[in-house]
């Protein structure tokens, strides 16, 4: 039993030791991401695969790995696992928590690795050599802007919100800050934690207590599905807008096809996680400094720049 | 009105004791209609007690099945996982068949989604009665199977049904047969034909006496194994059933479809009178039970004395009263 389990591990080890030496040469980056449990961490799994496989083409040098992992305790082992086997010139990371994953990195930034954080920072933020994550503050402030120049600068509405965490706060805030001062009313705001069924149920709630509404602000495009389905039901014409955010590939396609309620659409897209990769490459390969601090804009997504955002092979 | 039924001098009449028992949800139910009146008249608006008892059909209709697997003894946790996986997969099936099959895609799609919770259902059964695994791991084990398979299947986004069947199947969900929504009629269906099983038949008692105790059942020579397979088959069915409603309202099966439906599912079933330790089941009561959860639910947004942060604590407390209005007019 013992000499069988020995015979494997040399094997193994000799494989492992093979491998390294054919794979010496290139430089190796690699990308830890939660796994797809909705839509969003779909699109980043989608787009970290696709950043792989078009480095791995135009670059022979370059070996970028993705692993997902299903939760934080799972990221932390992907962590060694990636690290064990050989020295990673660069790791470009989604955490899953700030907490549980700040010191793994760092373990792994002692090795003398490059360290790419997107999103979600780490609690130490001197780890990072590079931090890129969008605007979630913008997410609500470019939407709110929007709904004041179309509503002229009054009217009464409706938000949905998410689940209560930084992510959600920040938005709503950036929402509220810009309405202030202006005639738009926020009738009501609750939480649908990012799901269109619990959407669908809460907007149909709305629009029993409200006999009048002029807009939705729904703010991910998961929920706004199930608010456009329940207006559809209610046959309620006086909803003049009804806005997401996200970037989902459902949405930019009715913000494409000019849709009247849907006219525009706020980016925080999973994309970044390509932007992520690709500097991180340009840095190790091309000798571009990319150290820093970049935070993607939320620029309003119109008709006019949707094909930009608009990726129809993305589960999301 | 509920403190007048326990003054009431019937409560020394066994016979008038357990009728009050029975009504034990109901008097919850109609209690809670009239709290929601009083907090805002729209409340009793058709236009919102038709969309909100529309709205409990899935959890309606799922808990039903719970009744006979809860009722016989044991739990299934997996229920919420299993409406996303026989969704996806009807979805999957539908979108397959519509080029050549058209719009028949849809009962086709429909004849799917039974087969594939019968066959969940008898899965998780077996894995139960014949594994002799305690029904809560057993189903727990499912539930993280059937997740996992509809993240698998969906690559964690979204499968939209075809969009030439879109617009087709819409009416199962948003349709509506005399004047009454579909998946009122479709849960009040499933209830009856639950109730005539479940009281009328020799299964139903079957049922019963498998929960209340599983030893003097075997010694009266009842199948306990066979007994319990059945009831988590029929949940199976019941799950399909609610699958087939909810597809066309969203037209779309997520990863995050059916999230802690089974917890809704088994308040439903405890409000209604049923006990958690088997033995005892209650249809009609299940049937309120799924209701109340969805007028709560309504009523914290239709009322506007709530903070949005505080909705699920109050929630809490009104189920608790619920069940204390029930314990107590017995």
């Amino acid at each position: 039993m013992f000499s069988r389990k020995w015979f494997a591990a040399v094997a193994v080890g000799a494989l492992m030791v093979a491998g390294q030496a054919l794979a010496a040469d290139k430089k190796v980056v690699a990308v830890s991401i939660p796994a797809a449990d909705h839509g969003w961490t779909a699109g980043v799994v989608y787009h970290a695969q696709a950043a792989a496989k078009e480095i791995n083409a135009a670059f022979p040098d370059v070996e970028v790995v993705v692993k997902t992992s299903p939760s934080a305790a799972d990221q932390v082992s992907a962590l060694e696992d990636l690290s064990a086997s050989r020295k990673l010139d660069a790791l470009v990371i989604l955490p899953y928590t700030s907490e549980e994953l700040t010191q793994p990195v760092k373990a792994i930034k002692d090795m003398g690795t490059f360290i790419t954080v997107v999103d979600r920072g780490l609690t130490d933020a001197s780890i990072q050599d590079l931090y890129l994550a969008g605007d979630n503050i913008a997410v609500g402030a470019n939407t709110a802007k929007f709904m004041i120049d179309k509503l002229g600068g009054k009217g009464d509405i409706v938000v949905l919100r998410g689940i209560p965490t930084v992510i959600d706060d920040e938005r709503i805030k950036g929402f509220q800050d810009t309405i202030k001062g202006t005639g738009i009313q926020v009738l009501d705001i609750q939480y649908a934690h990012w799901n269109s069924d619990e959407a669908f149920k809460l907007m149909q709630d709305y629009l029993a207590k409200y006999p009048h509404i002029d807009a939705v602000w729904a703010n991910d495009d998961d929920m706004l599905l199930g608010v456009l389905e329940a207006v559809k039901q209610s046959g309620r014409t006086d909803i003049k807008l009804a806005l997401g955010g996200n970037g989902m590939k459902d949405i930019v396609k009715k913000v494409i096809d000019g849709d009247a309620v849907t006219p525009v659409e706020t980016p925080y897209p999973p994309s970044m996680i390509k932007t992520a990769v690709y500097m991180t490459v340009a840095n190790l390969i091309g000798q571009a400094p990319v150290r820093g601090h970049v935070k993607l804009d939320a620029p309003l997504i119109t008709q006019a720049n949707a094909k930009e955002y608009y990726f129809p092979d993305s589960p999301f | 009105m509920t403190v007048l039924t326990q003054s009431a001098p019937a409560r020394t009449e066994r016979q008038y004791q357990f009728s009050w028992a029975d009504a034990g949800p109901f008097l919850a139910l109609v209690a809670l209609l009239a709290l929601g009146f009083l907090v805002n008249p729209d409340f009793l608006s058709v236009t919102n007690l038709s969309n909100v008892i529309t709205r409990s059909a899935y959890v309606a209709i799922i808990a039903v099945g719970a009744t006979f697997v809860i009722s016989s003894g044991g739990l299934d946790l997996s229920v919420g996982s299993m409406v996303a996986f026989i969704a996806g997969i009807t979805i999957m099936f539908m979108n397959m068949m519509a080029p050549s099959l058209g719009l028949w895609a849809i009962p086709a799609g429909m004849a799917i989604a039974v087969v594939t919770g019968l066959l969940c259902g008898l899965a998780n059964g077996v894995i139960v009665t014949v594994g002799k695994i305690e029904p809560f791991i057993a189903t727990l084990g499912t539930m993280g199977i059937f997740r996992a398979l509809i993240t698998y299947m969906t690559n964690g986004g979204t499968i939209p049904i075809d969009k030439s069947l879109r617009e087709a199947y819409r009416p199962v969900y948003f349709g509506t047969l005399g004047g009454i929504p579909i998946p009122i009629l479709i849960s009040a269906i499933v209830a009856v034909l639950g109730a005539f099983v479940l009281y009328k038949t020799k299964y139903g008692r079957r049922c019963a006496a498998v929960g209340a105790n599983e030893d003097v059942a075997r010694y009266s020579g009842i199948s306990v194994i066979k007994t319990r397979t059945i009831a988590y088959v029929i949940q199976g069915a019941c799950v399909a059933i609610a699958a087939i409603c909810y597809v066309p309202r969203l037209g779309a099966a997520t990863p995050t479809t059916g999230q802690l439906w089974e917890l809704q599912v088994i308040t439903a079933v405890v409000i209604g009178g049923t006990a958690l330790r088997g033995g005892k089941g209650r249809i009609w009561g299940t049937i309120a039970g799924a209701v109340i959860l969805e007028l709560i639910a309504n009523l914290m947004v239709l009322s506007d004395f709530v903070s949005e942060y505080l909705v699920a604590a109050v929630q809490g407390v009104i189920i608790i009263i619920a069940m204390l209005v029930q314990r107590f007019s017995k």
